[in-house]
């Protein structure tokens, strides 16, 4: 399985065993497309957490982050970047239907609402 | 990972009622769901064409940079232009994921196959322009644009809610501008009279051809592609901007323009929807000018592409080398740096 660039929205599996919309034949040819796609994350201030953002073509990490940089901080967006080849990400499959999320549709008791208290109950 | 289910069903009819389902909840369609041929093309389509507009857009305004009446103005002309530049990238970004390929959009461009406004074709006469193109022109845009930020396409409505953050921005320098200059000497709002003419007109045909006449639309509509119909949001632009020109103390070039007291919004005049097309065929004033400079763009500029590209590659060769340091990573990422042959360099610079 190899993986595709999704541009800015996180990168995903394909391959010949993975349905997809566009058959192969019908892509453009990728041949000019010798930057790699890298999706990038900002973290937008101390204590939070780093967020996709979008993604980006770069020669190389470096410049990826100067172009990430350019691109999506120029309103102090952000106190740091990470940028990944998109092709680095392994994804689960996005559809909501996907088997793999099916353990934890039936596990309801591991909610805090699972549990009723009485109303007299404090600090609960 | 476990595995997608691989059989793709002998018809599309479950697939596609699963996608009007999704649609008709108002969940977005993320990149690797099923999604009809024609959507697919819709949305590259206007996505394409959408950013091809914030990149020859920049041509415009880029033309004042040099001309800018004070390092204020050019600083934030500047910005301006930059964002340009940043909207289409957003936007390319989210036509890549519907398998279109960026380099090949801009060669449709630059081939006059694919489209991008027309407001673009007609010239910056005046510094002026600068300002009521930030009014009438982006103030259009965002009327167009703010409904997209609820487009049923993922990636497309995320694109959009970056951009209209920033658009904002445009508008308001726009107007603050126009402000300036008619708080200024007679010739000068003798120059934003003659400015709001020129761009009035082209700043309403922004909207497309009218209702009648845009065979497009209802499929749109029905996808959540497009949210309201051109003449709707013509209408809400008119109803937002004949305030703000009277604010401003200039005249809209249309002697019908009245406020109908019945429905609260504003009568405008017909539309000269043969400029529109003429336009749109390439019969503006300014697209060749527009377009061979965005060919000379890529062609003149194609060796920078290959010189980061050459010293990427001699980089990489640097860092394959055990001996080699000091970059700060995460994690060492061996699998760019693996060879062709498929042996990978030695784990390099860990550093936590």
């Amino acid at each position: 399985m190899s993986m595709t660039s999704e541009g800015g929205h996180g990168a995903v599996p394909t391959g010949p065993e993975v349905p997809v919309e566009v058959a192969p034949e019908k892509l453009p040819a990728a041949t000019r497309r010798d930057w790699p796609l890298y999706e990038v994350f900002v973290r937008g201030k101390r204590g939070l957490n780093h967020v996709h953002v979008g993604s980006l073509h770069a020669p190389d990490d470096e410049m990826a982050v100067h172009a990430a940089r350019d691109l999506y901080t120029r309103r102090n967006e952000g106190v740091s970047i990470w940028v990944v080849q998109a092709a680095d990400i392994t994804a689960s499959s996005p559809d909501e239907k996907d088997p793999m999320f099916a353990p934890s549709g039936d596990k309801v008791y591991r909610h805090p609402t699972f549990y009723e208290i009485p109303e007299n109950v404090p600090h609960i | 990972m476990s595995a997608p289910p691989l059989e793709r069903p002998a018809d599309d009819t479950a697939l596609q009622a699963h996608f009007d389902a999704t649609v008709a909840a108002e969940h977005r369609i993320e990149p690797r769901d099923w999604m009809p041929e024609g959507y697919r093309k819709t949305l590259i389509r206007q996505i394409a064409q959408h950013a091809h507009s914030e990149i020859i857009g920049m041509q415009p305004e880029g033309d004042w940079l040099l001309a800018a009446p004070s390092l204020r103005r050019k600083a934030i002309l500047l910005a301006k232009v930059q964002d340009e530049a940043g909207h289409g990238l957003y936007l390319y970004s989210a036509a890549e994921t519907l398998g279109a390929d960026r380099a090949d959009l801009t060669d449709k461009l630059i081939e006059g196959r694919q489209k991008y406004s027309s407001i673009f074709n007609y010239p910056t006469l005046t510094y002026a322009d600068v300002g009521v193109i930030g009014w009438l022109v982006d103030g259009a845009a965002i009327c167009n644009q703010v409904p997209l930020c609820r487009s049923s396409y993922g990636p497309y409505a995320r694109a959009m809610i970056r951009v209209c953050k920033e658009e904002s921005f445009h508008q308001r320098q726009g107007y603050e501008l126009l402000m300036t200059m008619m708080r200024g000497t007679d010739a000068q709002r003798a120059m934003v009279q003659d400015a709001v003419d020129r761009w009035w007109w082209p700043s309403l045909m922004m909207f497309g051809p009218p209702d009648t006449d845009s065979p497009n639309s209802a499929q749109s509509m029905a996808w959540g592609i497009k949210r309201h119909s051109n003449d709707e949001l013509r209408q809400r632009f008119v109803d937002m901007t004949v305030p703000q020109a009277e604010f401003l103390g200039v005249t809209l070039p249309d002697p019908e323009l009245s406020l109908d007291p019945e429905t609260g919004r504003y009568r405008f005049g017909a539309i000269d929807w043969d400029e529109l097309k003429r336009v749109i065929s390439g019969g503006g004033p300014c697209n060749v000018e527009r377009i061979t400079r965005r060919r000379a763009a890529r062609d003149d500029n194609a060796w920078v592409t290959e010189a980061a590209t050459a010293y990427a590659a001699k980089r990489t060769g640097e860092r394959a080398s055990p001996q080699a340091g000091g970059t700060s990573r995460l994690r060492g990422t061996a699998t760019e740096e693996r060879n062709e042959s498929g042996v990978e360099p030695s784990s390099p610079e860990k550093h936590s």
